[in-house]
């Protein structure tokens, strides 16, 4: 499982702690992380509030994964022999170089020229745009924020608010510079007529593409189905009115009947933006029938490993509840500060630095999972509930047997050991520390600068210590003493 | 042995190594009944709640996620509704509808202006007609079945989108919609898609500002049949 696995999309995430640097001193992604992230985490506790089954249904949803994921080799035959019944061709992909030649196979059958593409986290994981172009081919992204981020040239920086790290007037002139035949003088002062900008230049895509690539939320074994959760309808836009439809989606996105699918949608939108339901859910089964008069001739299903089987049977299992609904990264401090792409790779935030360790290897991505402070709040969000800190820390027990880690932290580590297990001294230095910096402060609550702090006092205040020990405290608390 | 076929061995074959560790051999008899029969779901209290409130609840949600919702006596004002709301929202009178029967029989003469068109919707329709086949109440969701008497694309290219629901089409939750539809096309089939819409299309992709009408419909209004 630490080998690095097929790596067909570049990574920074070694160079994770300089990707946060700048990002903490980027001050146009400040501006954008802060107007976005906090009213997403709001909304979800709003809409829980709203609805009293909603702890309940976590542990129904949680339940649900587990057996699927238990039981994944029976409901992929099921789901297969459904979605060839409604004449659905499904392909297994097992590595992303697989899954990139099946699709660009399809296209060429289909002598396709242009492809649009509804928003696909999957497809990102294996590089299917850049691939694609080189063949030739031209991709359009249709979900707005990652057209935006598909004209600059960037990743998504979250799962499901891609643009999230760009402010409106970085939009405007990404627009400005690209739709080069509207009139130089109109205004785009606001988000309406950006949006409507792009509805207008984006139609013209839908109605002139062969192929429509999407992805999935879920495939339902039942019925052969795989579904589509949005709120621009851009999906349906997508694999409604070319000719062929392609869905790209890796093999935990599966779940037995429609009952499994409505526990995890009473789920998805509201951990995800708050939403009671998002503007649109689709459930699309095979091509056109007969007698229909719209909809794509042919249908594929792509079904992507890319390691996640050999997961299964490991600690690391629990990762493949994921539903991709992104709250783990709306309430993570780490996340809130530095934003999604200092993290490296496809996935960010909590979410991503313990699946981004199993999909690419931990050598290359150990800063993340200890880019964390346990807060806890991920897990506590997460409709899922897979128990993120946990699985952190095992990413970190495995770096530490395979020999990662700077060397620094090993020397401080044994420092801090050789106290740890001499509680006296322990105590006694602590003491020592905390007078000393508590001297330091001179009445002052907390530390705007302190040496060899930089990293901590350059972006937050450090509270400057009470002046007693926790152990103090408490004996005094015991004791009686009035405080 | 086709390409697909190797990799598809592959992939099961790495899946049941990961699952050797810990699962029982005879899974599949579980399964099959598992399918036949699902646990019964956790339904919300709020989509148990009696047809009249089910009504209000279906309103106040649809209206909440920006639809407009008209109430109608019968199926025969349903002419009157669309034609008034095209024109007070100044839009053209022309529609475009599948081949519903209901909504082809339904009295257009009292509304001459009104010109209707069917089939698929092309880009330059600028209005959609469809009967839902569900509402969920327990969400304000439509739930539109394609085919030839509801073309997805009427749902989706024009922007703006009327949906008339009849009151025996309203069900608390997700779960009377799965009833409805296998009850139509059999449990385990589908038709070629199944749209759940919960008012008109938007996008918070720029600077986290809600605006309506990204890709789909910029409007979408509700008709209401009590009968």
């Amino acid at each position: 499982m630490n080998a690095p696995a097929n790596l067909v999309v570049e990574t920074t995430s070694p160079a994770f702690k300089e990707n946060a640097r700048e990002a903490l001193a980027d001050r146009q992604l400040q501006q954008a992380l802060s107007a976005v992230a906090p009213g997403l985490a709001a909304r979800r506790g709003a809409a829980r509030d709203a609805l009293p089954e909603f702890e309940t249904l976590r542990e129904k949803g949680r339940e649900i994964k587990n057996h699927t994921l238990a039981n994944l080799d029976i409901y992929l035959e099921l789901f297969e022999a459904k979605a060839k019944a409604a004449g659905s061709h499904v392909h297994f992909a097992p590595t992303p170089q697989d899954a990139r030649e099946i699709i660009l196979d399809i296209c060429r059958k289909a002598n396709a020229k242009v492809v649009t593409k509804g928003k696909s986290m999957i497809s990102e994981e294996v590089g299917l745009n850049h691939f694609l172009e080189e063949a030739g081919l031209k991709i359009v992204e249709t979900d707005l924020g990652e057209y935006l981020i598909q004209i600059r040239g960037e990743t998504p920086s979250h799962i499901i608010a891609p643009a999230i790290h760009l402010t409106q007037d970085q939009v405007e002139q990404d627009f400005r510079r690209i739709h080069t035949t509207l009139p130089k003088n109109r205004v785009l002062a606001e988000p309406a007529q950006l949006v409507s900008e792009a509805r207008g230049v984006l139609r013209e895509r839908f109605l002139e593409a062969d192929v429509g690539i999407t992805g999935a939320n879920f495939m339902i074994a039942e019925t052969g189905s795989t579904v589509i959760v949005t709120n621009e309808g851009n999906g349906d836009l997508t694999q409604s009115l070319p000719r062929v439809h392609i869905v790209i989606a890796s093999i935990e996105k599966l779940v037995p009947t429609l009952e499994d699918v409505g526990t995890l949608l009473r789920l998805l939108a509201r951990s995800a933006t708050g939403q009671e339901i998002s503007t649109y859910t689709t459930f699309s089964t095979g091509p056109r029938r007969k007698g229909d008069p719209d909809g794509p001739e042919e249908c594929h299903i792509v079904i992507l490993d890319n390691g996640r089987s050999q997961l299964l049977g490991t600690d690391f299992q629990e990762v493949l509840r994921c539903i991709r609904c992104g709250a783990c990264m709306n309430h993570c401090p780490v996340y809130g500060a530095i934003g999604g792409h200092a993290y490296g790779w496809v996935y960010p935030g909590p979410i991503g630095s313990v699946l981004t360790p199993a999909l690419i290897g931990v050598k290359s991505s150990a800063h993340l999972p200890n880019a964390s402070t346990f807060c806890g709040r991920c897990e506590a969000v997460c409709p899922m509930k897979i128990p993120l800190p946990g699985l952190m820390r095992k990413w970190r027990e495995a770096e530490f047997a395979g020999g990662g880690g700077p060397a620094l932290y090993g020397l401080g580590l044994k420092i801090w050991a050789a106290f740890a297990k001499r509680p006296r001294l322990y105590h006694v230095a602590a003491r020592f520390g905390i007078l000393g910096l508590s001297a330091l402060a001179a009445g002052r609550g907390a530390f705007r600068k302190l040496p060899f702090a930089s990293g901590w006092t350059k972006h937050r205040d450090l509270p400057a210590p009470q002046r007693r020990t926790f152990q103090q405290l408490w004996a005094e608390q015991k004791a009686g003493v009035p405080r | 042995m086709s390409s697909n076929d190797k990799r598809r061995e592959r992939m099961f074959a790495s899946i049941r190594a990961g699952l050797e560790a810990y699962a029982p051999t005879n899974r599949q008899r579980a399964i099959d009944a598992r399918m036949k029969s699902p646990p019964a779901p956790l339904v919300p209290q709020r989509a148990q709640k009696p047809l009249a409130e089910q009504k209000a609840l279906f309103r106040g949600f649809l209206q909440g996620q920006s639809a407009t919702v008209i109430e109608v006596a019968s199926k025969a004002e349903i002419p009157k509704a669309v034609a008034g709301y095209l024109r007070a929202n100044n839009l053209p009178l022309r529609v475009r509808a599948g081949a519903d029967s209901y909504l082809r029989e339904l009295d257009w003469t009292s509304e001459p202006a009104l010109e209707r068109m069917e089939g698929r919707a092309i880009g330059s329709d600028e209005v959609g007609l469809s009967r839902v086949t569900a509402a969920i109440a327990e969400t304000g969701t439509l739930v539109l079945a394609s085919g030839a008497d509801n073309p997805v694309t009427i749902t989706f290219l024009p922007e703006t989108h009327i949906a008339v629901v009849e009151d025996k089409a309203i069900v608390g939750g997700f779960e009377g919609v799965w009833e409805k539809l296998r009850a139509r096309f059999g449990k385990g089939a589908m038709s070629r898609t199944v749209n759940f819409v919960s008012g008109p299309s938007r996008t918070a992709d720029i600077g986290g500002q809600l605006v309506m009408g990204a890709h789909g419909p910029r409007r979408l209004c509700v008709i209401l049949v009590a009968e």
